[in-house]
């Protein structure tokens, strides 16, 4: 084992992890661990723009934005970081413009902006153009210009390093304060210690809890699931996004930005069905409502294909030239996988879980919450892995990406500001226990069972009974075949023994998160008895303010030194709790489009 | 459809089936803590008519032999994660669809050639950013910042765009016989991304990254056999690019 000694720890190197090294390597000595290579990060699949009241096509401001969001998020968002978001959001693409960022152009040189999923002009008249954009790779664009700036800045990164646990410690004050993390080098097998004043926690998000994702293999929540163990509490987990334009059967994403364009979703009669259900905004209605209503239209036979599975996303009536020009990658997905040319063909697509609305609980500040009102001192978040929460029930389109660079801008400077002026917190004793029970516990084991098996049971279970519809029963056979998951997990294989490059044994652990996570996206859901945003309950239609206009924070006893180093570390029992949200100026009305 | 295909049975006649037809693949394998040098194994997997060749190798991994070991992220060609040599050619496996490669024979999976084995189809990847943290891959200015944006006109912005689109999965670098024979040559990734900012209207630090290029390991050493175009999964013209840095040497206009 090694220890590394860093004023901050930054975990996770995509938008929101490099968009705070920035900031905190100018300000302390600062380690970026990451489990990935940088430019591998899921922000490079980001593809529609990023939104920012620039009124550089049309007019706008940040007011407006905030209210889209405080809307879009169904009323669950807090109004104060909304405020703070779409405020700081110009600056925040001026600020990737001058770090080069390659945004498309207006005829007069600005950058352009284009139409989005709920962002409109003054509270709802019409769809307004605010996203920033560079054609449809704009994630890719921002992962590329932040590694960029952060070579430019010599910013130190450890590539391949999984962080599998928190390290926490009673300060010289007495005060609980954070004290580092403990990573598994994936090149060697080796674990170190990194022992720091602030740790930011930038690991992203958790898609692979669901079979059909527009996520990458490696989002599975290890950061939100090292947070929870550590007795940390989740918000909001229940709110998952559902994309409606996934390529159907496989769930890649084809960005909002396809019909932002003029793209039209029709079902198998040719209609125009969003017409049906947001008869102002249409197709550029927010994504839970579309998802819900392509679901719909395939639940009651209008879906399209041999299976009636999936609807259509018509750019056939767009000029060739046009799609190449906006949506190049989108239109080659399209192509690749699914053998359909766009220019003169519908491309089905079907709703894909697609971005995580919950995550660690955050202030304004970055700095993250162990229960309703008091810090972790040196803990920060920021991005998906996070909830601060600027996205409420269901987050807009293009908002991730300014997500990830105002918070990440923001947990940078906090970070280190904090970490100038904290004290050192000693390493607890035996630091790396916990990681390295996970890790012998799994590799040693001789027989059992095999990932995979465990994973499609989790993963198909959460697609069939927590995605666009639930009900009490759904979510109850859900959680059934979770706890049989949690005692299964107990003895899982695997046949990579070794000690380098063990993908194996890592997949393994990554599970783990995914079912500790799972439960916590169920038991919230189940708990919440109405349908808001992204949270759809059959059994309980409408919203219900009295009752659940407030946040859901979910707990679990942390695990403790006392245990047996346990290989699957789940707890017995999540307790769930509420947090008020914070409303500033806008009352919660009916969200009609 | 393949010659592979099987027939399919009464049930998957049913509308929207999709055909499953068996499909070999060669996997070099190589464990450094146990094999003494590099091997091939052979592996059958059921494929479906839409699977990548990523599919084929989870499927090996999960089903089959779980210490095979490659890297992946994304799973749709953004990420650069899983570049590797299929049929003898830089592909990425998540972008290669199985029946696009002849599943009729034993389909082929090497590790990218030209940089540090380290295990099965995984490399070291240090080298490969090494080449491109050298040309300063970040916009360079003078001069005083605007309050807004930068102005640049969608022509100048196009000037650009085709290598704007590199995900640094080295599939072009590995695909060139000078790289392969020469590990001092910067390769073409990273003057793709050199030209990248040479041809940014916005950007100042031109000169300097030429004299980079200039170097004898630098942009001189390509000789034009278009391997890295052909290898690039994002379709970047990547001999083109090569091509316009060598042109800009020689004329100092960029």
């Amino acid at each position: 084992m090694q220890i590394h000694k860093y004023d901050v720890v930054i975990v996770g190197a995509g938008g929101a992890g490099m968009r705070a090294a920035l900031e905190s390597s100018k300000r302390a000595r600062t380690a970026v661990l990451t489990k990935l290579y940088p430019t591998r990060s899921h922000t490079g699949a980001a593809q529609g723009g990023m939104c920012a009241a620039l009124a550089n096509v049309e007019e706008d401001n940040w007011e407006w934005h905030t209210f889209d969001t405080v809307k879009g998020g169904d009323y669950l968002v807090d109004q104060d970081a909304a405020e703070i978001m779409c405020r700081e959001a110009i600056d925040a693409v001026i600020d990737l413009e001058k770090m080069g960022l390659p945004f498309n152009r207006t005829p007069e040189g600005k950058i352009d902006q284009r139409r989005f999923g709920g962002h409109t002009r003054n509270h709802g008249e019409a769809a307004v153009r605010r996203s920033c954009f560079a054609a449809d790779r704009t994630g890719h664009m921002i992962l590329q210009t932040l590694y960029q700036n952060c070579v430019k800045q010599d910013v130190e990164f450890f590539n391949e390093y999984y962080v599998l646990d928190l390290l926490m410690n009673t300060g010289p004050d007495g005060i609980e304060r954070t004290a580092g993390v403990v990573a598994y080098e994936l090149a060697t097998g080796e674990l170190h210690v990194f022992q720091a004043k602030s740790v930011v926690f930038a690991t992203g998000g958790a898609g692979k809890v669901f079979k059909t994702t527009s996520n990458a293999h490696t989002l599975t929540g290890d950061g939100m699931g090292v947070a929870f163990r550590r007795g940390l509490p989740l918000e909001d987990m229940e709110f998952f996004q559902f994309h409606p334009t996934g390529l159907a059967g496989l769930g890649i994403l084809l960005s909002e930005a396809a019909r932002g364009e003029g793209g039209i979703l029709r079902n198998a009669d040719g209609e125009r069905f969003m017409e049906r259900y947001a008869p102002t905004i249409k197709d550029l209605a927010p994504r839970d409502i579309v998802a819900r209503s392509m679901a719909n239209e395939v639940r009651e036979g209008r879906g399209a294909g041999p299976n009636k599975d999936y609807v259509l996303l018509d750019l056939t009536h767009l000029e060739p030239a046009h799609i190449d020009a906006k949506l190049p990658d989108i239109t080659e997905f399209a192509r690749t996988y699914l053998g359909v040319e766009p220019y003169t063909e519908p491309v089905p697509v079907y709703p894909t879980a697609h971005y995580a609305m919950g995550g660690v609980p955050t202030n304004v500040e970055t700095e993250v919450l162990r229960n309703n009102t008091d810090v972790v001192p040196g803990l920060y978040a920021a991005g998906e892995v996070a909830c601060v929460s600027v996205h409420g029930s269901n987050r807009l389109g293009t908002n991730s990406l300014l997500d990830i660079n105002v918070f990440g801008r923001r947990a940078g400077i906090a970070a280190a500001e904090y970490a100038v002026d904290a004290p050192w917190v000693d390493l607890p004793e035996n630091p790396e226990w916990l990681v390295e029970g996970m890790v012998e516990g799994i590799r040693g084991r001789e027989s059992g069972e095999r990932v995979v098996d465990l994973r499609k049971a989790l993963q198909e279970t959460m697609d069939r009974n927590v995605q666009v519809f639930r009900t009490e029963a759904s979510m109850k056979e859900a959680l059934g075949v979770i706890e049989e998951l949690k005692e299964r997990y107990a003895n899982v294989v695997v046949q990579d023994k070794g000690r380098r490059y063990n993908t194996d044994l890592l997949e393994a652990i990554e599970l783990g998160f995914l079912i500790e996570l799972a439960e916590v996206i169920t038991l919230g859901a189940l708990a919440r008895k109405e349908s808001r945003g992204g949270h759809f309950r059959e059994d309980y239609e409408a919203r219900d303010d009295v009752n659940f206009m407030r946040h859901t924070m979910a707990y679990r006893p942390p695990v403790t030194v006392e245990e047996e180093s346990p290989s699957a570390p789940f707890a017995d029992e999540v307790t769930l709790d509420y947090k008020a949200v914070t409303v500033t100026r806008y009352q919660p009305m009916e969200r009609k489009y | 459809m393949t010659a592979t295909a099987t027939q399919p049975s009464s049930d998957e006649q049913k509308a929207g089936a999709v055909p499953t037809f068996t499909v070999t693949l060669k996997v070099q394998r190589y464990n450094p803590e146990v094999d003494e040098a590099p091997h091939f194994e052979t592996y059958e997997v059921t494929a479906h008519a839409t699977d990548r060749v990523l599919d084929a190798l989870h499927q090996i991994k999960w089903e089959q032999d779980g210490s095979l070991t490659f890297r992946r992220s994304c799973a749709h060609g953004v990420c650069g994660s899983d570049a590797m040599r299929i049929n003898g050619k830089n592909r990425l496996a998540c972008k290669t669809l199985i029946k696009d490669v002849n599943p009729d024979k034993p389909i082929t999976v090497e590790p990218i050639k030209g940089l540090p084995l380290e295990k099965d189809l995984v490399v070291d990847m240090e080298p490969f950013f090494d080449a491109y943290r050298e040309i300063q891959p970040f916009l360079i200015t003078n001069g005083h910042e605007p309050t807004r944006e930068r102005i640049q006109s969608q022509a100048d912005r196009d000037r650009f765009d085709d290598t704007t689109k590199c995900i640094l999965c080295a599939a072009c670098t590995t695909s060139c016989p000078v790289f392969w024979n020469d590990g001092q040559y910067f390769g073409p990734a990273a003057i793709v991304n050199a030209h990248r900012f040479i041809f940014d209207s916005r950007d100042d630090g031109g000169s300097q990254r030429l004299e980079i290029l200039n170097d004898k390991e630098g942009v001189w050493r390509c000789r034009t056999t278009f391997n890295c175009t052909d290898a690039c999964p994002r379709g970047i013209q990547v001999t083109k690019a090569i091509q316009e840095v060598k042109r800009a040497l020689l004329t100092s206009r960029f």
